[in-house]
């Protein structure tokens, strides 16, 4: 099974503060890390490849910095990366984020390409199931569990639904999107970080995937952000403390009405 | 080319075992002020199989017109068999905006079709409306909701977004409206959907409410002590009408399943209330809630984050206050009744 990982370094958003003057993100400081949607992906990969053997790819299209991520998919046991690195591919919406990675994937050999559901920072959803259409390949988007049958060249996954899951078998190639749950991700070795620095890791550019490198990034984005905006800071409220709860459940319910969360007057019916 | 999309705003009113889903409501709310201010109709697409009889409802909350898109390979959701039918919809009628409502379906199936149909997509909208020139605005979170983005999509069509659940008000509905249905061809052999639904596990029944579309949400965390005391946190949900969520720590621990997370890697929500209960509130959690119009925060230590975005907290013994304002709800609908 040859396996392709699309990963990306995002910043760590936990650790992501306002500017109070200019209401800007201050980016500078922020640890980068790999997207923890994708290490369940990866790891996944991993584990197939162990089983089934083949090999690993991790793919990733960011600046020069994302190297950090891809070595820390190579010391969990992905086999070589490609780093997809260009200005010409800065300012990518999803849509056209997809479609460069399908642009690099195309040249490869897989059987299963795997995608981390999301990623924390923008939390779209939207690149896996954008590249499965790019690629003209099934896809099953929120996988929990993954086997492979690699004699009929099949897979059977569990895909989150909102009452369970649902069984689905599809052909290969397959594109699967990665959900918590669906493996514990390991921390790479001593081991495996020393030999992850040997592993190959090659750098593809804008020219090399198209002639005209307007079609990519910024420029080949159908979405323009107009602006951003920071919300109303959240701030506290009223708290009580109190030694009687009654008392305090009491209130609580005369503030809930207040709100109309409870209300007297029964719902409309919707159906 | 995007000139010819000016045919109508649409909503795709997303059904599950021939049920509607409550977005598909919400959707037909802002679809309506869409449409208006373009002066265009608001068209409702319903997918599926012998699902004609959810055109009425569709019509009561504001769809002049229900393309139908009926066959019995639509029955449930595939990726595959959606994505042709309504791409081919797309590419025919042109619309100029089709809306989704951002549910574990809409959110894998609208990227396929923005793909399929070489558009732009916007997801998990909590703002929408049309500019000075007859955009499409978009608003959106983004890192956990710290900014919030402005989006547009200038020079394809149709403009299409997925909108959070819970955020745009339905219209009153009108039962006297007929529905317009319009029946679309579909040409679809079991050869063109390429996954296969072997089996169907449901792990809770069909009537729970699920914290992606919940009005109300209730939550336990770590203060909770053990699984047993969960049952505290069912109660008050079940007086509340509510769905029921939890932190990492006690999904991590196996008390409820993944679907059931609020946080970081699992569901980000902002229903109209989010009750915490014994959470205290780490950064992973808060940004996935902490857009909740409403948040009850109850915990017994006063340091907790969670008070710093609570809108009302109550410091004190959880297992005392909890079952407290449960039976304090109790009296007040008994009471109303």
């Amino acid at each position: 099974m040859n396996i392709v990982v699309c990963v990306k370094q995002v910043p760590d958003v936990l650790e992501l503060k306002i500017d109070p003057v200019t209401h800007t993100l201050i980016r500078e400081g922020v640890p980068s890390i790999l997207n923890p949607f994708d290490e369940f992906a990866v790891e996944e990969a991993v584990r197939i490849k162990e089983k089934h053997g083949g090999e690993v790819i991790v793919l990733t299209m960011g600046p020069q910095q994302a190297r950090e991520a891809l070595l820390k998919c190579l010391a969990m046991g992905a086999d070589r990366a490609i780093l997809l690195t260009d200005r010409a591919f800065a300012g990518a919406d999803t849509w056209v984020t997809s479609y460069t990675l399908a642009q690099a994937i195309k040249r490869l050999n897989y059987d299963i390409i795997f995608c981390g559901k999301q990623a924390i920072d923008g939390d779209t959803a939207q690149v896996g199931p954008e590249l499965a259409e790019h690629l003209g390949i099934p896809q099953i988007a929120g996988v929990k569990k993954v086997d492979v049958d690699p004699q009929n060249r099949k897979v059977i996954a569990h895909r989150e639904t909102d009452e369970g899951y649902e069984i689905v078998e599809s052909k290969i190639p397959v594109l699967l999107t990665a959900i918590k749950g669906l493996n514990e991700p390991r921390i790479p070795s001593i081991m495996g970080i020393l030999t992850a620095k040997k592993k190959e890791m090659k750098t593809i550019a804008a020219p090399d995937l198209a002639e005209d490198t307007s079609v990519f990034g910024l420029k080949g984005s159908p979405t323009q952000v107009l602006k951003v905006f920071t919300p109303e800071p959240r701030t506290g409220g009223v708290v009580i403390q109190s030694a009687d709860p009654n008392a305090a459940a009491r209130q609580l319910v005369d503030f809930l009405a207040s709100q109309r969360i409870i209300s007297l007057e029964k719902e409309e019916g919707a159906q | 080319m995007i000139q010819e999309y000016t045919n109508d705003v649409w909503v795709v009113s997303e059904q599950h075992e021939g049920k509607l889903r409550p977005v598909s409501f919400e959707l037909l709310g802002i679809g309506r002020k869409l449409s208006e201010k373009l002066g265009e109709r608001l068209a409702a697409v319903l997918i599926g199989d012998k699902v004609s009889d959810l055109a009425k409802p569709l019509a009561a909350y504001g769809a002049d017109k229900v393309y139908l898109l009926e066959d019995d390979q639509l029955r449930r959701y595939t990726p595959d068999g959606y994505t042709t039918a309504l791409s081919e919809l797309i590419l025919d009628r042109k619309p100029s905006i089709v809306l989704f409502g951002a549910t574990i379906i809409g959110r894998e199936f609208a990227p396929r079709v923005a793909a399929r149909v070489q558009t732009g997509l916007t997801a998990d909208c909590t703002g929408l409306d049309i500019d000075d020139e007859g955009r499409l605005v978009q608003i959106r979170p983004a890192f956990g909701g710290k900014l919030m983005a402005m989006i547009v999509c200038p020079k394809r069509r149709p403009q299409m977004a997925t909108v959070r659940p819970n955020v745009m008000k339905k219209s009153n509905p009108d039962w006297s409206r007929e529905p317009k249905i319009e029946r679309v061809e579909i040409n679809l052999t079991p050869e063109s959907t390429r996954t296969k639904i072997l089996d169907v596990v449901k792990e809770v029944s069909p009537e729970t409410i699920k914290v992606e579309e919940a009005r109300i949400i209730v939550s336990g965390g770590r203060g909770l002590g053990s699984p047993e005391n969960l049952k505290m946190i069912e109660d008050l949900a079940q007086v509340l009408g509510a769905a029921i969520g939890g932190s990492r720590a006690i999904v991590d621990a196996g008390w409820l399943p993944h679907h059931q997370q609020i946080g970081q890697t699992g569901k980000t929500v902002a229903p109209r209330l989010y009750v915490a209960i014994g959470i205290s509130g780490a950064i992973q959690h808060l940004v996935g809630m902490q857009t909740s119009d409403i948040i009850i925060a109850i915990n017994k230590d006063p340091e907790a984050p969670i008070f710093k975005v609570a809108t009302y907290g109550i410091v004190g013994d959880l297992f005392q206050v909890v079952p407290a304002i449960t039976e304090s709800l109790r009296k007040a609908i008994a009471k109303r009744n």
